[in-house]
């Protein structure tokens, strides 16, 4: 805040607070700028030890730059304007460099985001444990020791063998787990999380935050958790705060994501699809418009995006006010935010469509990378006008199964029909007719454009190459809600959103009979995420094209597809209509993603270390991570296949009355408008 | 303001962080300064070669004046004469044109042509790539003084002889960088993506791959213009290339070599008017180089 506040007692020493000591974190009228131009305006909240808050927001709206500086770190180039940060008392913005660098070994643990990143390849997991130790001021002859104790803190298995293993050598999760630990060094009293589970699968997702939620309690330090995903602020955080163009604009107990108060809220979370939420159930809303960049803004900052904008909006700014006694709001009309409903039905295709004939017909198909077998003998077959969501964790060899299907892997065993005729495997070889009617959407557009060719021309040599006749360049932009104004740019003008949606319109343009998405939406924020899945899902209703859909996401894959397809390990453990898959009963694997994505307990037991498929490999490949596992049974021989419903199969030795059913079952798949606002429940 | 924040300086920035990156910025000056150094020595022998001895050398540098013969550097001969008497700064800069013809020509031949292979190899992959790739392997190993001689003795010393064989010895190095830049492009989803839509094989090329490794392209090019002035400047220090009595640099070194003890400025002039452009043009590709990286 601007306004001059009463002159506090001066902070002398690091620890020299005065008067009575305040426990926790304390952030007043923060304000930041980057090359000049204001990026923070005036944050403040508290957090009390013990305590999670969550920061939600769009990208670019402060976040990261919030969560450096509660540990006293700006990028070059970067101002603190004004404001203060005091953990336990002691204002961190006052102290001078060396007193900050003790200061942050300290108190402050950091888990900056993309945890492999922040690890050193070329030191083992227990060196870089050390080091931070040592750093703090542990004496070298006793790190070792507590290095290791720190390992079995954040529950990694075999800590002594682990410790010896280089950042390559663990999984995703496990070097999150390493990076938490080095975070942990000197029992920290504030812990600032960035992301801390971006990029990783949801059931992974779910054991850091359990552990997250865990360490709170034990370290009684505050912790903030920086996140865009608004299901997992609201699983594991006590308090939220949500951020928009450098402000705070919503701060309150977790209800905040129930009942917002604040459109901005209200609108990021009718853009996210909950799990049981289907396209033709009840459609997402995105919000229009893009999040202002730095700089200030006359009125409201959410104004412009708004659509309970009126004049007083525009021209005054409001301030953050006590909505009730534990919640504030930056709201000139707070609480006239429609709840997080999804939005209208649109008209759905008849319930029970009459089957269509086979589109892609997949038998036996397996490829290898060396001795690996990432897609292993895999069945399946692709209705005209069908969506497919494929999904399964990281290297369950879904994104190979991708690509052996457009022709771009390497050639394997199986054989692939599509229309009815044969399909090579090489793209190459593939009759130009043939490739024009497969084409795919690539997880990021920021390499799937070329970046030195403009928009136009992207667009313009798919309307060429793909046949697609009398549709000009400005039309095909405005289908995939573009301006004409961007088709002169080139790619890196473009936000992710934008991209993804010229990547979408070129692989549709020439209205292809298939389309593989290869995680089209997870490298994209929420609100963006919503609008590149409307675009996805109307095209298909328009087009009656068949969509392979892949994520890792089951709230996304529910939304969009007809047909779930679960896969592991690089077989497919359980397909079938959407609604049969989401309700249950489950694969105890589906049912352990699905209860991960919902954030109800349901640990996996430890992961087989291996994480390799070998040839060698007899019985159920889920088997040695599996709750329901029969020993003697489940890992000898292979499962049979069972069928609990029309339709839907799944290879599991339980019968489907023993099946887990577990969470509840999702009620909102069912199309009936009585049951959207319940969401997963 | 409060007493956080405004106790003495009213804005501050957290200055801990980032001095490493502060300290890396303010090294990269010097080189600038470098780099317009060269740029300037490079355009000077440029603007040499483009004017001509007609415009700027005091003499003749043909004339033999046998008054002068070793006349050392004095208001006279500012860089002395050699055994003939004749003026060696109009020699030096007599000699620029022919080296600054043979350099570049042979550059940009040698960079056309490698890059056509690298690019077409790389993007057609395959027994194409295959192929190439051991043709180029062979081109290597002749040696291209041996290549130089053997040319000369057959169809006479001259200076398009010079520039094939640069050239010749230059595309195999300019084909390997761009077919290595293009396999790393054409691994990317662009590429792909482009293929799936049914993209001719030369559009693939030209229009897909060509400008992303446009930066590889350039880069090679500087480098090997370097490398070609001094390919040439040693080609006719053996005498191929450039016809007796030629005041071109690598032919005068060579024909004064003798009389080093004697006058070693006949030697020493065009001597360090090779070394002046090639180091010239080195750092230039080098701050090139550097340009490219960072973006």
């Amino acid at each position: 805040m601007t306004e001059p506040r009463v002159t506090g007692p001066r902070v002398e020493g690091p620890l020299a607070g005065t008067g009575p000591r305040v426990e926790g974190l304390r952030v007043e009228g923060l304000r930041a700028a980057y090359g000049g131009e204001p990026v923070l305006h005036g944050v403040s909240f508290d957090v009390e030890p013990g305590e999670i808050l969550g920061l939600v927001g769009e990208s670019g709206c402060g976040k990261s730059t919030l969560g450096y500086l509660l540990a006293g770190e700006i990028a070059p180039g970067g101002q603190v304007l004004g404001g203060r940060i005091e953990l336990d008392g002691v204002d961190v913005l006052e102290l001078d460099p060396r007193a900050l660098r003790g200061w942050r070994s300290r108190e402050v643990g950091i888990v900056h985001q993309e945890a492999a990143a922040s690890l050193d390849p070329t030191m083992t997991v227990g060196a870089q444990v050390r080091a931070a130790l040592i750093n703090s001021g542990v004496p070298r002859s006793a790190s070792g020791e507590s290095a290791l104790g720190l390992l079995r803190r954040v529950h990694l298995p075999d800590v002594e063998i682990l410790a010896r293993r280089y950042p390559h050598q663990l999984s995703g999760g496990q070097q999150q787990r390493v990076v938490i630990a080095c975070a942990l060094v000197g029992n920290p009293r504030l812990l600032v999380l960035d992301e801390p589970t971006t990029g990783l699968d949801a059931s992974v997702q779910h054991e850091i935050l359990t552990l997250i939620a865990e360490l709170r309690t034990e370290l009684a330090a505050a912790v903030v958790l920086i996140s865009h995903d608004l299901g997992l602020v609201g699983q594991v955080c006590d308090r939220v705060g949500v951020l928009y163009a450098g402000r705070l604009v919503e701060l309150g107990r977790t209800e905040v994501l129930g009942t917002p108060a604040h459109p901005y809220t209200a609108a990021l979370l009718a853009s996210q699809p909950r799990l049981g939420q289907s396209r033709t159930s009840g459609r997402l809303t995105a919000i229009p418009g893009q999040a202002p960049g730095p700089g200030a803004t006359a009125g409201c900052a959410f104004a412009p995006r708004c659509p309970l904008a009126t004049a007083t909006c525009h021209a005054t700014e409001p301030t953050l006010d006590p909505l009730d006694h534990r919640r504030l709001v930056r709201c000139h009309f707070p609480l006239d935010a429609p709840p997080p409903t999804p939005g209208p039905v649109r008209p759905a295709a008849p319930a029970q469509p009459r089957p269509e004939p086979v589109l892609l017909d997949v038998r036996g198909l397996t490829r290898r990378y060396g001795r690996t077998i990432a897609v292993d003998q895999v069945e399946l077959n692709i209705r005209r006008g069908e969506v497919i969501g494929l999904v399964g964790e990281s290297g369950s060899g879904k994104t190979t199964l991708a690509r052996a299907l457009v022709g771009l892997s390497a050639a394997g065993d199986g054989a692939l029909r599509f229309q009815g005729s044969e399909l090579h495997p090489r793209l190459g070889r593939r009759a130009p007719a043939v490739r024009r009617q497969i084409q795919m959407v690539f997880q990021s557009p920021d390499t799937s454009l070329n970046p030195r060719q403009r928009i136009r021309r992207i667009l313009g040599r798919a309307l060429r190459t793909l046949r697609a006749g009398q549709v000009t360049v400005e039309e095909l932009a405005g289908r995939i809600g573009l301006g004409a104004d961007v088709l002169d740019s080139r790619p890196d003008q473009l936000s992710g959103g934008q991209k993804q949606r010229v990547a979408i319109g070129r692989g549709l343009v020439g209205e292809p009979a298939l389309v593989v998405c290869d995680e089209p939406v997870s490298a994209l924020d929420v609100s963006v995420q919503a609008g590149v899945l409307e675009l996805l899902a109307t095209e298909r209703d328009e087009r009656g094209t068949a969509y392979l859909f892949i994520s890792h996401d089951l709230a996304v894959i529910g939304y969009l597809a007809d047909r779930i397809v679960v896969m592991y390990r690089g077989a497919i453990l359980e397909d079938g209509p959407s609604a049969a898959v989401l309700a249950g009963p489950h694969h105890p694997y589906t049912a352990s993603l699905i209860a991960a994505s919902t954030g109800q307990p349901r640990p996996r037991r430890a992961r087989n270390q291996a994480g390799k498929v070998n040839t060698s490999d007899i019985g159920c490949r889920f088997a040695p991570s599996c709750d329901y596992a029969i020993p003697g049974m489940c890992d000898t021989e292979p499962p049979p296949r069972r069928e609990p419903s029309p339709g839907h199969h799944l290879d599991c030795f339980l019968n489907p009355g023993e099946l887990p059913l577990w969470p509840q079952p999702i009620a909102s798949v069912t199309p009936s408008p009585a049951n959207q606002n319940q969401g997963a429940s | 303001m409060n007493s956080g924040v405004g106790g003495h300086t009213g804005t501050k920035t957290v200055a801990a962080v980032g001095t490493e990156r502060v300290a890396g910025l303010t090294r990269g000056a010097p080189r600038d300064v470098v780099a317009v150094a060269a740029g300037a020595v490079a355009a000077a022998w440029v603007v040499v070669a483009l004017a001509g001895w007609r415009v700027l050398a005091p003499r003749d540098p043909a004339l033999q004046t046998p008054s002068d013969r070793f006349a050392r550097p004095g208001p006279e001969h500012w860089l002395g004469a050699d055994q003939f008497g004749r003026d060696v700064l109009a020699r030096v800069l007599a000699g620029a044109r022919p080296v600054l013809v043979v350099a570049p020509l042979a550059t940009a031949l040698a960079v056309i042509v490698g890059t056509v292979i690298g690019l077409s190899a790389a993007g057609l992959g395959g027994w194409f790539d295959g192929l190439v790739m051991r043709v180029l392997d062979a081109v290597t190993v002749f040696p291209s003084i041996i290549a130089a001689t053997l040319f000369a003795a057959l169809v006479g010393r001259s200076r398009l002889v010079l520039i094939l064989v640069i050239a010749a010895t230059f595309v195999p190095i300019v084909a390997r960088s761009v077919r290595a830049a293009t396999l790393v492009e054409c691994a990317k989803p662009y590429v792909e993506a482009a293929r799936l839509r049914t993209e001719p094989t030369w559009s693939l090329l030209v229009r897909e791959l060509l400008p992303n490794v446009r930066a590889t392209v350039l880069v090679e090019a500087t480098s090997r213009l370097g490398d070609a002035v001094f390919a040439a400047a040693t080609l006719s220090f053996l005498g191929l290339g450039e016809p007796p009595g030629s005041p071109e640099w690598g032919a005068s070194v060579s024909e004064n070599r003798v009389w080093l003890t004697i006058a070693p400025w006949t030697l020493l002039a065009p001597a360090l008017a090779i070394a002046s452009l090639v180091v010239a043009v080195a750092l230039l590709a080098d701050a090139l180089r550097r340009r490219v990286d960072a973006s």
